[in-house]
């Protein structure tokens, strides 16, 4: 046993010093500014753990990965959803490195907003990021091709998948930590747990089971709700439910955890810590608890009610979990891409 | 056009209080219709959540039915106006998803009502075969590409290596 110094207080004194992978996925790179976010108590996490990657801040090789013994990294904090073959190579090779792999933040979670482009394939996407957008300057039409050959041999990109996977999807996950991204307190909380080997059961996730809700100061009463307007359309009074106003807030069916963060700054929950525990898709459940409350007994008029309320149904329930909803995706126009109807 | 030989899977919601109970009656009354939908017996329509929908055709369902009492005569007040409002929202949503409206249907069938739960399961049955097979998994398999791309880079990472002093 070696004995590291004690520093600042730090809970992990005397423990010999852990290996801490990060990696990165299809993400904005918000989760790793999050990580910075603790402060200056990064400074405990490099105390307690060597990084061994971290693409973004540290200077270490996948060959680097790659030589290492299985089970050799203690800790991976994994964020983003599994988009391309790249990535998926990489989740499988931390997962078979690390002891414990953490689904870090709400893409490698469920998918998050890269999900949503499961209500497009890779066609779609393509047609727009390489065709359609004003800002696209491409006459001869290129895309990116998984084989290239070039006169020094084959050059090979990843390749881009139809549907985006979240990292459970993909590889065995430990443990999830929710938000996009997630606080700083309770990324330090994690690790805290992570380090005194404080930890819940094997595929929880990692925080509050309470909903967000339960952290809103707001006044509630019975909720009866005619008309739903969107967050321009009404500027919310601060006393009372958001909900009860009408605004679609994601709170009543999202985990707590940030301390109810936009309600506070009198903008509705989007849902972003995704469902508490027992909760097998986030936006079905979410429909149904705001459906229940439409004060309309009539067919129409709740037709009505819902149509004018939700002109776009997947981004108001599954910002943050499309790819892992039961359905993950609109059906694919060319249901025939390897696909088979088996 | 549909397979001749496709016998469509369909999973219905049946409240306790009353469709259940109809479908009782149709088969003590000898009342003929299609054996394709697999009976649940729930508490009440209002109890039938979109995920109970959801989870059905994403393990392979073509088709549901949510049955319930109906409006003004729940056991529980107003389960079934509940259930009505989660319908029509499901239903939106499972237009963007691309399925077709078709699939899923919410009737009021009482426990007087043999003879129209036979009718709805043989129109529900109909309209389903007619549609085809869902196979919703399917949409998210990945081509062979997929293996051929996850297997070249791991070579190619070998190859790269071996290069190395």
């Amino acid at each position: 046993m070696s004995t590291q110094p004690t520093k600042g207080g730090t809970p992990v004194a005397a423990k010999p010093k852990g290996k801490l992978a990060l990696y990165w996925a299809a993400s904005c790179g918000g989760c790793e500014i999050a990580v910075l976010q603790i402060d200056a108590k990064i400074l405990d996490v490099a105390a307690a753990f060597d990084v061994v990657l971290w693409p973004v801040a540290v200077d270490a090789k996948v060959r680097d990965v790659e030589k290492m013994p299985d089970k050799s990294i203690d800790v991976c904090l994994f964020n983003g959803g599994i988009r391309t073959s790249e990535q998926e190579y990489m989740a499988q090779l931390l997962r078979r490195k690390s002891k414990v792999l953490v689904a870090f933040g709400s893409c490698a979670h469920e998918g998050c907003i890269p999900g949503m482009a499961n209500m497009n394939d890779r066609e779609e996407i393509f047609n727009t990021a390489y065709r359609e957008t004003p800002s696209t300057d491409n006459p001869q039409d290129i895309r990116p091709q998984p084989e290239t050959k070039v006169p020094e041999g084959t050059l090979h990109l990843p390749v881009f998948y139809d549907t985006l996977k979240t990292l459970d999807q993909t590889v065995e996950v430990d443990y999830y930590l929710p938000g996009c991204p997630p606080e700083a307190d309770n990324i330090w909380a994690a690790i805290v747990a992570i380090l005194e080997g404080k930890l819940p059961p094997p595929g929880s996730v990692i925080g509050a089971n309470k909903s967000v809700c339960d952290e809103c100061k707001r006044e509630r009463s019975e909720k009866k709700i005619k008309r739903f307007y969107r967050t321009w359309q009404i500027k919310p009074d601060a006393e009372t439910c958001l909900l009860e106003q009408g605004l679609l807030c994601c709170g009543i069916a999202t985990r707590a955890g940030c301390g109810a963060l936009c309600p506070v700054v009198n903008s509705p929950c989007i849902g972003c810590h995704g469902p508490n525990d027992g909760v097998r898709d986030y936006g079905a459940r979410l429909m149904s608890a705001v459906a229940s409350v439409i004060d309309a007994e009539d067919p129409e008029e709740i037709e009505r009610i819902i149509e004018e309320g939700f002109p776009d149904p997947i981004g108001s329930f599954y910002r943050f979990s499309l790819a892992k909803s039961l359905l993950r995706r609109k059906k694919r126009s060319a249901n025939g891409d390897g696909a088979g109807a088996a | 056009m549909a397979d001749e030989q496709f016998e469509p899977r369909i999973v219905g919601f049946l409240c306790r209080w009353c469709s259940y109970t109809g479908a009782d009656l149709a088969g003590t009354s000898r009342i003929q219709y299609p054996p394709n939908v697999v009976p649940i017996r729930v508490m009440c329509s209002g109890r039938v959540d979109p995920t109970f929908v959801m989870k059905a055709l994403a393990d392979g369902a073509d088709g549901v039915l949510i049955a319930g009492c109906h409006p003004g005569d729940c056991h529980y007040q107003e389960g079934n106006y509940k259930a009505l409002r989660r319908y029509r929202m499901l239903l939106r949503m499972l237009d963007k998803f691309g399925i077709e409206r078709d699939r899923v249907r919410l009737e009021w069938v009482s426990a007087s009502e043999g003879e129209k739960f036979s009718h709805v399961v043989k129109d529900l049955t109909a309209k389903v075969r007619a549609l085809g097979p869902l196979r919703w998994s399917a949409n998210w398999e990945e081509n062979g590409q997929r293996l051929e791309a996850l297997e070249s880079i791991v070579r190619e990472h070998q190859e790269a290596m071996e290069v190395q002093p």
